[in-house]
């Protein structure tokens, strides 16, 4: 007899889209016996625009099913257990079956997602069969000394994959070399990019890659003491490296002489954060460890010499640390084969925004971004003119379509003044509105900074307050020019990353989009009609049925007319709320 | 949001005489006796317990663990987690990362504010819902995004956001 399994993607995306009632329907099936299958469960792959995610192995056939209901579920079951045959029409990955999905998996390269959605996160014999803790056994079995690890990981060019673009060897090599009989490994897993959801998605989906490569980063630079800090907004991702954590300690691959290598102890402890942004940044996010307001320190010292209670310490972000096992396991020439001269490897990117295919890719560095946006991501939601992305969330900036050839490494990008970051990339379309999109980041940055520098705390503040101005319509004269000279005086007056890098989505703004804060400032009018108070509402005689529909919702009562007659709108006492514009069922309402 | 959480310890004062059995957070306070480091998570631990942090708890943890009143105040008052007033039976967490921005969450916040009568940040006075705005839930995919407890919901549309409201109000009469 066959046998078949059916396995639900249960990332936090997928659970928001609906997996978990198609995990509990799926058991439901299977305990009244209604199908001989048997279920599983994985994380995200990646698609999550098709979420919720089944995969049927059937047969040893592996077919990948997409927007599956509870009822769709069953179609599939029925016609998995009856005929072994898959139902095409839902199906969105597969070797066996071509799809109009398959594009999205064309370029793409999985170095540190390579396990995410396709092994059961919560047993670690899963992990062992993909060929886990093989990079540990291999340091283990061939005494592999640790100067040698830290000269894999440099000749493999990996770079920190958090957003700043260090050289993660020579990280390590700084650490090894301060003295200490106490050194901390910390992974960073405080994700606060908002746009980026990588680090969750690894977390969810592949703990023990993370963990590995921790265990693998303490040898290398003598750390006998591991924190995860992992944010609390992610409580399934905590739930699952407790599980992780508790399994590598069960296995030896966490404890006292770890695979037999004398003298080398190690354990890893979570830290929850407490919802801080700054805390991303290296010394705030020890000062929190710490227990203290997570305000960054001055530099140097640097974490590699004093660190987490004074002691060495070494932080990684979680993708770096995914990469880790791979390179050992794989050589560095395998990994240095991938990417650009000066950036190796892959990069995760999570493609959301104003695109068809939103979710995660991972790529080769030296990918255009062209070729994420339109081949990947299957160009822009309703055929919509695709304007710009936005890379590196509140610290980094627009890169415009005009200069969509950009590819994605860390020089290229930086040369566009934004940053790569952490690979959030968010798309915009001719509907989105640069001087908004701008306003948001520093509302964003402007709330989050800690308030320990005077440029980042009031700067950004007087900052946002020009941009809401623009946006209201009260710009002034002189405004862009005042915009740039507090960019300057912020980037240079602040202490840690934040606030060097949050005038940049300003700064990218007025470099690529001049004209919509002139055409705002100037001309009283948001070239993407999206901010509130520069519209003008008018009623198209020629479309208007006279239903009443509109003068009924205007919140002011700007609008008047007989019923079956022409309406009009006072413009002297219109708000521009846009009720209006959005219950007219005739399209007879213009905006400009 | 940093700046309007003072405000709230000025709301605390006026409710002031709020009972709280204070046994409750004794076990965590055992836990974490001479632990260096572990003031956020004791602080984490009392707002599981008491959906907030009363200001009888603020006492104890100094009495017990031997930390400053200021320190304690400061470091609650730094993070976006900690609560210094009661919060309602259900927590509405509109998410407004880049990718819900893009995507209109604003109106969503508006929706929810115009149903549920409350500015962000403050709890209805059935004290069934608080309303608050959050940076990026991670499910941007799927944006626009709320949660609600432990409940995600996606690509909200203004139908579904008062649909889901309007499920979770009704199973709370049911309850009655």
């Amino acid at each position: 007899m066959s046998k078949i399994k059916a396995i639900v993607g249960l990332g936090s995306c997928g659970i928001a889209a609906g997996a978990g009632k198609v995990y509990d329907k799926l058991n439901e099936l299977i305990k009244t016996e209604k199908y001989k299958v048997s279920a599983d469960k994985t994380s995200c792959i990646g698609m999550c625009y098709k979420e919720p995610l089944v995969e049927i192995i059937d047969n040893d056939k592996s077919y990948l099913y997409g927007g599956v209901t509870e009822s769709v579920l069953e179609e599939i079951l029925e016609k998995h257990t009856k005929e072994h045959k898959p139902v095409e029409k839902y199906v969105v990955h597969s070797e066996y079956t071509e799809t109009e999905e398959d594009v999205f998996w064309e370029g793409q390269v999985k170095i540190a997602l390579r396990h995410c959605g396709i092994i059961n996160p919560e047993v670690i014999e899963e992990y062992e069969a993909k060929g886990g803790y093989n990079a540990l056994k291999k340091i283990a079995e061939r005494k592999i000394s640790y100067d040698e690890v830290i000269e894999e990981i440099l000749d493999s060019g990996l770079r920190g994959r958090g957003g700043g673009g260090f050289p993660t060897g020579l990280k390590w090599k700084f650490a090894r070399q301060s003295e200490s009989d106490e050194k901390y490994i910390i992974c960073n897993a405080d994700e606060g990019d908002p746009g980026a959801f990588m680090d969750r998605s690894l977390l969810e989906g592949d703990p023990h890659a993370v963990i590995e490569g921790m265990i693998i980063a303490a040898y290398a630079i003598g750390a006998n003491s591991g924190v995860i800090y992992c944010r609390a907004e992610y409580p399934l991702a905590i739930v699952r490296l407790n599980i992780a954590l508790k399994q590598a300690r069960k296995k030896g691959y966490l404890g006292k002489n770890i695979m037999g290598i004398d003298g080398f102890n190690l354990d890893i402890y979570i830290k929850e954060g407490a919802g801080a942004f700054v805390c991303g940044e290296e010394t705030a996010l020890i000062a929190s460890v710490e227990g203290e307001r997570g305000m960054p320190r001055k530099r140097p010292p640097f974490p590699a010499a004093s660190g987490l209670w004074k002691k060495p310490t070494n932080i990684n972000n979680v993708e770096t640390l995914a990469n880790i096992p791979w390179i050992i396991d794989k050589g560095a020439e395998e990994y240095a084969k991938y990417g650009t001269e000066k950036s190796k490897g892959t990069k995760v990117f999570a493609l959301t925004g104003k695109i068809n295919r939103g979710g995660l890719v991972e790529v080769p560095m030296g990918m255009t971004i062209h070729d994420i946006v339109f081949k990947l991501g299957g160009g822009i939601q309703g055929g919509k003119k695709f304007k710009a992305v936005q890379l590196g969330g509140p610290s980094g900036g627009c890169i415009p379509a005009s200069l969509d050839d950009t590819i994605v490494d860390y020089d290229s990008v930086n040369a566009t003044g934004a940053i790569m970051g952490s690979g959030g990339m968010v798309v915009m379309d001719e509907t989105t509105c640069m001087v908004d999109m701008a306003r948001f980041f520093l509302d964003f940055t402007q709330k989050e900074s800690c308030g320990k520098c005077t440029f980042c705390r009031v700067g950004t503040k007087r900052m946002l307050e020009i941009l809401t101005r623009i946006t209201e319509g009260e710009g002034k004269e002189g405004d862009i020019e005042k915009l740039e000279e507090l960019s300057v005086q912020i980037k240079e007056g602040s202490l840690c990353g934040l606030g060097q890098t949050a005038p940049n989505p300003v700064l990218t703004t007025i470099k690529y989009f001049r004209h919509e804060y002139e055409a705002h400032i100037k001309e009283k009018r948001c070239p993407a009609k999206n901010c509130a108070k520069l519209l003008t509402y008018e009623i198209i005689p020629d479309m208007c049925t006279g239903c009443t529909v509109c003068a009924v919702n205007c919140p002011v009562d700007a609008i008047d007319g007989e019923r079956k007659e022409i309406h009009f709108i006072r413009q002297d006492d219109c708000i521009n709320c846009g009720m209006c514009f959005s219950k007219c069922n005739f399209n007879a309402i213009k905006v400009y | 949001m940093r700046v309007k959480r003072i405000e709230q310890i000025r709301d605390l004062k006026q409710q002031a005489g709020g009972e709280i059995n204070i046994e409750l957070l004794q076990p965590l306070l055992e836990k974490y006796k001479g632990k260096k480091g572990s003031l956020i998570p004791v602080l984490q631990g009392t707002q599981d317990i008491y959906g907030y942090i009363p200001e009888q708890a603020f006492l104890e943890i100094s009495k017990k663990l031997g930390y400053k009143l200021s320190s304690l105040y400061g470091v609650v008052t730094f993070y976006a987690q900690f609560r210094l007033s009661p919060v309602g039976k259900h927590i509405i967490k509109v998410c407004h990362g880049t990718a819900c921005h893009v995507q209109n969450a604003k109106k969503i916040t508006e929706i929810l504010q115009d149903i549920l009568k409350v500015s962000d940040g403050e709890t209805t006075e059935d004290k069934l819902f608080t309303l608050e705005s959050v940076a990026c839930l991670g499910c941007c995919s799927l944006a626009p995004v709320m949660m609600i407890g432990d409940e995600t919901y996606g690509k909200l549309t203004e139908k579904s956001t008062k649909k889901i409201i309007r499920e979770i109000k009704n199973s709370e009469k049911q309850k009655k």
